[in-house]
């Protein structure tokens, strides 16, 4: 059940992401984006971490892309031209990403780390879930949890001001 | 399942990312392909900290999680600008501060 799960999962995230990078209009894209943020949800629910889960769909899923959807509809979904301004990107960019593929599984696949080949220890109903993560974040993580907020104030302050209407625009 | 097949899972979801970014153009879906390898960093994370059985690796997915959105939120306050300019929505002709 859980094997039948995570291939299910795993392709769901795999379709998502071919179809960020495959499809040509960039609303399509972020819907796509969606469904690969669903599956990875669900991977996060079979790595027994609840919390991640429910902030992945909340945040993910639920905010950042209403965020994608509106700016998307804002500028207008034009399709990208096929003209290439670097000679032979098309052909290049896909062996480089295959070159960056193999280099990272020889190293997830050579390394001595023998726990990657089980399923990790057993742990309680408690593992993951808002309680743990909540007293981790308060408790052991009070300073880089104050600092995530102050990063986050400085991003929306920093955002109203990029997108604010400038004095010399017409 | 082993946490070998998530671990390579995230690599694969983070070499589709980097191919995605460098092939499209317009900066929103470089802004998502972006997402897709932080995303991809956090499924590692996450796996990881079950390999070792430690939640601590789940708090490290969330401040991620932070990151990006406030990666997001500057992102795309940036091409609403770009756009207000109507300059073109295209990384290859924003080439300026290149020279």
């Amino acid at each position: 059940m859980e094997a039948v799960l995570f291939f299910a999962a795993a392709l769901g995230a795999l379709a998502g992401a071919i179809g960020v990078i495959a499809l040509r209009n960039p609303f399509y894209s972020v819907l796509a984006l969606i469904i690969h943020l669903f599956s990875l949800a669900v991977l996060f629910l079979l790595l027994s971490s609840a919390f991640v889960a429910a902030a992945q769909v909340v945040v993910y899923a639920g905010a950042v892309m209403v965020l994608y959807v509106f700016v998307v509809a804002y500028v207008g979904g034009g399709t990208e031209s096929a003209w290439e301004s670097i000679p032979g990107q098309r052909l290049l960019a896909p062996l480089l990403g295959i070159a960056l593929l193999v280099e990272l599984s020889i190293a997830v696949l050579g390394s001595s780390l023998v726990a990657l080949g089980g399923d990790g220890p057993q742990v309680g109903a408690g593992f993951g879930d808002p309680a743990a993560i909540g007293y981790l974040l308060l408790e052991k993580f009070l300073v880089p949890f104050e600092a995530s907020s102050i990063l986050l104030l400085l991003a929306a302050v920093g955002a109203v001001v990029l997108a604010s209407r400038q004095r010399g625009e017409s | 399942m082993s946490i070998e097949w998530y671990v390579v899972l995230s690599s694969l979801l983070f070499a589709v990312g980097a191919m995605g970014i460098l092939i499209r153009r317009s900066p929103v879906v470089i802004l998502l392909c972006l997402e897709l390898m932080l995303n991809a960093g956090n499924l590692a994370l996450v796996a990881f900290s079950r390999m070792v059985g430690n939640q601590e690796g789940q708090v490290f997915a969330l401040v991620v999680m932070v990151v990006a959105a406030c990666e997001v939120v500057v992102g795309l306050g940036l091409i609403v600008a770009i756009f207000r300019r109507r300059l073109p929505l295209d990384v290859d002709e924003l080439r300026e501060l290149r020279g």
